[in-house]
Order: C-alpha cells, then structure tokens, then sequence
C-alpha cells in the first residue's frame, strides 16, 4: 500500500502550492505575479503527470506520446506569439 | 471490457495488452491538450491586448467558488488514484466506494459551477444582447466573458461526461465477474479524469485570479 502514502502527499502538496497559488495574487509583485503563477500551475501539472497519472511507471512509447501532446502545444503557442509579441 | 484474465488475441501477455491500452489513452489526451491548448492560446492573445481590461473583468468572477472547486477537484483525483489502486488490487468493494466518491466530488463541483454561472448571469454577465458591465473596458470585459464561459464551458462538459463514465463504471461493478470492468479500463477512466483536472489547474489562476494581482 505504498501507492496510497505517495498519493496523499502528492494531494497535500497540490493543496499547499494551491494555496501559494491563491496568496500570490494579492501580492503585487509586477510583470513576476504571472510568471510564479504559471510556474506553479505547470509544477501542479507535473505532480498530477507523474504521480496520479503515473507516467513515472509507464513506458518509453507512453511518456513519447505524452510529450507529443505538450511539445506541439509549445510550437503552437511559440509561434503564435512570436507574432503577437513583436507586432510594432 | 471483459474478464480480468482475458488477452485480446492480437496481444501476447496483458502487459503488451495494458501499454497498447494506454498509448491509445494518451495519444487522445494528446488530441485534447491541443483543444484546450487553442482555446488558451486565444485567450493569452486577447489578454496581451486587452491586459488592463481582462484584469478588470477577472474581479467580477467569484474566487472563493473557483478556489473551492480547484480543492474539490484535486481531491476527487485523489479518490480516483485510490480506485485505481483498488482495482489493481482486485479490491471491488473499495473500487467501487472511491469511484462514487469521485463522481460525488465531481458533481458538486458542477454544482458549485452552476451557481456561479447563475450569478453571474443574473449581474449582467453573459456576454450576449443583454451584457451589462459597469466601468470601463466594455468591450475588453464582453471579450472576457466569452472566453470564460466557452472554456469554464467546455471544462464543465468534461467533468459531465467523466462522471456519467464512472457512474458507468461504477455500476459495470455490481455485475457478474464476466460484465465488470477490469483494472485497466478503470486506470484509463483515471487518466482521463485526472487530465480535466490538470486542465482547471490552468483554468483557475487564468479567469480567476489575473485582476487580483495589482
């Protein structure tokens, strides 16, 4: 039942960087409010990736399948604001 | 969806059976973080060039429903890893007990959802002919709006549908040995669970709490 142990510290941490998540925002720290934010939304997507979704035990074949998903998002997103940024 | 020791015959152990079983899970996960993907890549757009009147409008959401149904949801994707563990342990009693925990979970969330679009709709809101916003940044805000309830939208329909496949899943159990659904087919419903989560992970920091920070 070690499975169990993991999964109940992997919900504590979610919850904890939840409430970072919720006490960052009324705090003004400029342009870095959005940044810390998306850091740790995308440290809560890994937690949920590696551990509830448990690519940490899956395979090579699995894992690639997974990062495709996520890799064309980024050409998407790289792209398209590489246009909207740099807009004079 | 039949007997746990069955192997399809194109497969030569369950093992090679599970990781086809579950490439072909993410590979439509994949499909599902490019629609969401476009619908958030909309949304940065607009926020970079509307950034003042987003944050403006992001007040007007009610962030103690959001923060709450982010907790609920996280939660309920614990009690689904639990189900999944049950299952892979052959316990069906608890199988069954977190896989009706998570679907309790997941619907008062879209009950908690259903209030706010009920309030927010009654304030004026809903970004149709009879959009009433107060301030500035009319426009910015009606643009907002769209993009909230398209997304929290088809969030919710998610939610909907994972729940109707656990409630499904959870009732397959009652059944015969031959009828249940085996470890696998409730590891896949997880997946697929526990990506709409990871969707309002992004969801809620992005509609919700943008106006806050100033």
């Amino acid at each position: 039942m070690k499975s169990v142990t993991l999964y109940l510290l992997n919900t504590a941490a979610l919850m904890v960087l939840l409430a970072i998540t919720i006490g960052i925002a009324f705090i003004d720290l400029g342009s870095w409010n959005m940044v810390i934010t998306l850091l740790v939304a995308m440290l809560k997507a890994g937690l949920i990736i590696w551990i509830f979704m448990h690519i940490r035990g899956s395979s090579s074949l699995v894992r690639f399948a997974m990062a495709a998903g996520f890799f064309w998002l980024g050409i998407l997103i790289a792209l398209t604001l590489a246009d909207y940024l740099t807009r004079g | 969806m039949s007997a746990n020791s069955s192997v399809a015959h194109q497969f030569e152990e369950p093992a090679q059976q599970k990781e086809a079983a579950t490439l072909g899970m993410w590979v439509f996960l994949a499909t599902e973080v490019l629609f969401f993907g476009v619908l958030f890549l909309g949304y940065t757009v607009l926020l970079i060039q509307n950034t003042a009147g987003f944050e403006a409008a992001s007040d007007h959401t009610l962030l103690w429903a959001g923060g709450i149904n982010t907790g609920l949801l996280l939660l309920s994707s614990l009690c689904m890893a639990l189900a999944v563990t049950a299952a892979e342990h052959g316990n069906r009693k608890r199988q069954i007990l977190f896989l009706l925990i998570t679907a309790g979970l997941g619907m008062l969330f879209l009950g908690i959802k259903a209030y706010e679009y009920y309030h927010e709709i009654a304030h004026g809101l809903w970004p149709g002919a009879g959009f009433e916003y107060e301030g500035a940044h009319q426009e910015a805000a009606r643009l907002f709006f769209s993009l909230y309830f398209i997304m929290t939208g088809f969030h919710a329909l998610h939610v909907a549908i994972g729940i109707g496949c656990i409630l499904w899943m959870a009732a397959q159990s009652l059944l015969p040995a031959r009828f249940r659904p085996n470890a696998t087919s409730i590891d896949l419903l997880g997946l697929y669970w526990h990506f709409v989560d990871l969707v309002w992970v992004f969801l809620f920091p992005l509609l919700y709490l943008i106006g806050r920070m100033k």
